[in-house]
């Protein structure tokens, strides 16, 4: 074991593992973030928590997580490097380590254009490959980026995002065989709606030996209408929303569009969970954290292993 | 080259409205090329200011001329006879210019004319687009002649974000995705294995991280 991860013990058990998300408030109410996670806790090996997702400022993740942590759970902090420079993320990643966090996830993170304050600089010293990098030099070789040995390092267990979806297609196998190369240990996948060609891209991760590699966590999305279906082929970018999923949803009463959103999750992941190189599910429910439980029981995934 | 646009009238209005007579200077260096301060836009600026002065019931007395470059102090040395007479001076050309003026002319009163935009190419007629940051350390050579830095919005150096979409960039359709065009130009020159070489994290300190940056060419200074 590189560390102390909850979610590397499970992963390396060979179950499948399930993590889900936690979006922090804009404002300092620590009850909001123990609700939250308290509504997902018992199904879930390991909790994400977002960084000023979509560019709008947030409570930061390292304290979600450090409120998180200390309810005894597993937090898995998400850190962009849109809003920090390299000092900031490695003293960030140290501070959480000392509270005990042992799970990250590096991103580069959406552009400021598209939160609250498009005025601000965005930072990009280094990017999610570099952060990986960065990470892992610091775990496994005690070194921070200027050089110098450090003494304690953290022992992060380091998760990055991949997206199958976005353009150009080709290139998405070699992005996440360059994460690989960087030190990443396991990937979480932008939504899967578009099954074909996520199961185009395994294909081409299994090919060049990635799999055993890096565990790769399929990103769940329940839908909880037509609505936000549309929404989501055409305005998020990166998104694959194919029209089969939106003449689904638009095929059932708006009252039962929720249910038939918690079905297709529950479908896809049945469908997922025979791929070869999926080791679990990211289940992002965006505001809809009451359904996840459901969906983890409904696909056949509770209880969760104890480690 | 160094791209500018005029800056709006208002805001040129307000600066000048303490004063009477103005020396608008121009340069024929990269703002004639972008047709932002070249002898041209000196002449439109300076009948602008007259007109607004007459609709104020005011006058105002301009002096027009157009340097060869105005970031040399040989060129810029050719106001000597005109700085007296003016009370302020209305500068054209990009920051470089201002502040060769106003380093050379201690009293002179210099204002922009123009916000200094980007370092740039032209792609067509009248349209600029943004193709260095002057990181000080140039990478075109491994991502097959197109810069990351200043093309990518994040200025990722190791491939696209998840936020590609038709092959576009996540900030809007009118940006393309750097990475998609680095991607296709290995691709159509048969390097695409490069791609997959780490670009370990930038020293930006040619990229002026260590400060304001200067060059010293000892075989050239005197």
């Amino acid at each position: 074991m590189k560390t102390e991860s909850r979610l590397e013990k499970v992963l390396a058990s060979g179950a499948m593992a399930v993590t889900s998300e936690v979006g922090p408030p804009r404002g300092v109410d620590p009850e909001i973030v123990r609700k939250k996670a308290n509504m997902i806790k018992d199904h879930v090996d390991g909790i994400n928590v977002t960084d000023n997702q979509t560019a709008m400022v947030r409570m930061s993740s390292m304290a979600a997580g450090i409120i998180i942590k200390q309810m005894g759970l597993d937090p898995i902090i998400q850190m962009v490097t849109r809003d920090r420079n390299r000092l900031a993320m490695q003293s960030e990643v140290i501070g959480a380590a000392a509270f005990g966090i042992d799970t990250m996830l590096c991103l580069s993170g959406d552009h400021p254009k598209f939160g609250d304050h498009p005025m601000a600089k965005a930072v990009y010293d280094i990017d999610s490959v570099q952060l990986i990098k960065a990470v892992k030099d610091m775990r496994d070789e005690g070194k921070f980026q200027g050089g110098a040995d450090m003494k304690a390092p953290p022992k992060m267990f380091i998760g990055a995002a991949a997206n199958p979806f976005a353009d150009p297609f080709e290139l998405r196998v070699m992005r996440l065989a360059k994460k690989v190369k960087a030190g990443v240990d396991f990937v979480q996948t932008q939504c899967i709606f578009n099954l074909e060609k996520f199961e185009e891209w395994m294909k081409g991760v299994e090919d060049r030996g990635l799999d055993k590699q890096v565990h790769v966590l399929a990103g769940i999305t329940p839908m909880k209408s037509v609505g936000m279906a549309r929404y989501m082929k055409n305005r998020v970018p990166g998104m694959d929303v194919p029209d089969e999923v939106i003449k689904r949803l638009a095929g059932v009463s708006k009252e039962q569009q929720p249910e038939e959103g918690i079905k297709i999750a529950v479908e896809s992941m049945e469908r997922l969970k025979e791929i070869k190189g999926v080791h679990g599910f990211h289940i992002m429910a965006i505001e809809w954290e009451e359904r996840v439980a459901e969906i983890v029981e409904k696909a056949g995934m509770y209880p969760r292993p104890q480690v | 080259m160094i791209t500018a646009e005029q800056k709006p009238m208002q805001e040129i209005i307000q600066y000048l409205a303490p004063y009477s007579k103005i020396l608008l200077v121009g340069c024929n260096e990269c703002v004639t090329v972008c047709a932002a301060g070249g002898r041209k836009e000196v002449g439109l600026l300076a009948s602008a200011l007259h007109l607004n002065s007459l609709k104020q019931g005011k006058t105002i007395d301009i002096k027009e001329i157009t340097l060869e470059r105005q970031c040399d102090p040989e060129y810029v040395e050719e106001l000597t006879s005109y700085i007296d007479a003016a009370d302020a001076v209305l500068s054209m050309s990009c920051g470089c210019g201002v502040q060769t003026i106003a380093t050379r002319f201690k009293q002179a009163h210099v204002y922009p004319a123009v916000n200094t935009k980007f370092m740039g190419a032209s792609l067509s007629q009248g349209v600029w687009a943004e193709r260095c940051q002057g990181c000080g350390d140039c990478m075109l050579g491994i991502t097959a002649g197109i810069c990351p830095v200043s093309r990518c919005s994040k200025s990722l150096l190791n491939g696209p974000c998840g936020g590609t979409s038709n092959g576009q960039c996540e900030i809007g359709p009118e940006t393309d995705c750097a990475w998609r065009l680095i991607w296709e130009r290995l691709k159509e020159l048969g390097i695409e294995g490069r791609y997959e070489a780490l670009v370990d994290a930038k020293d930006w300190r040619p990229a002026g991280g260590a400060g304001p940056r200067k060059i010293i060419r000892e075989d050239l200074a005197l």
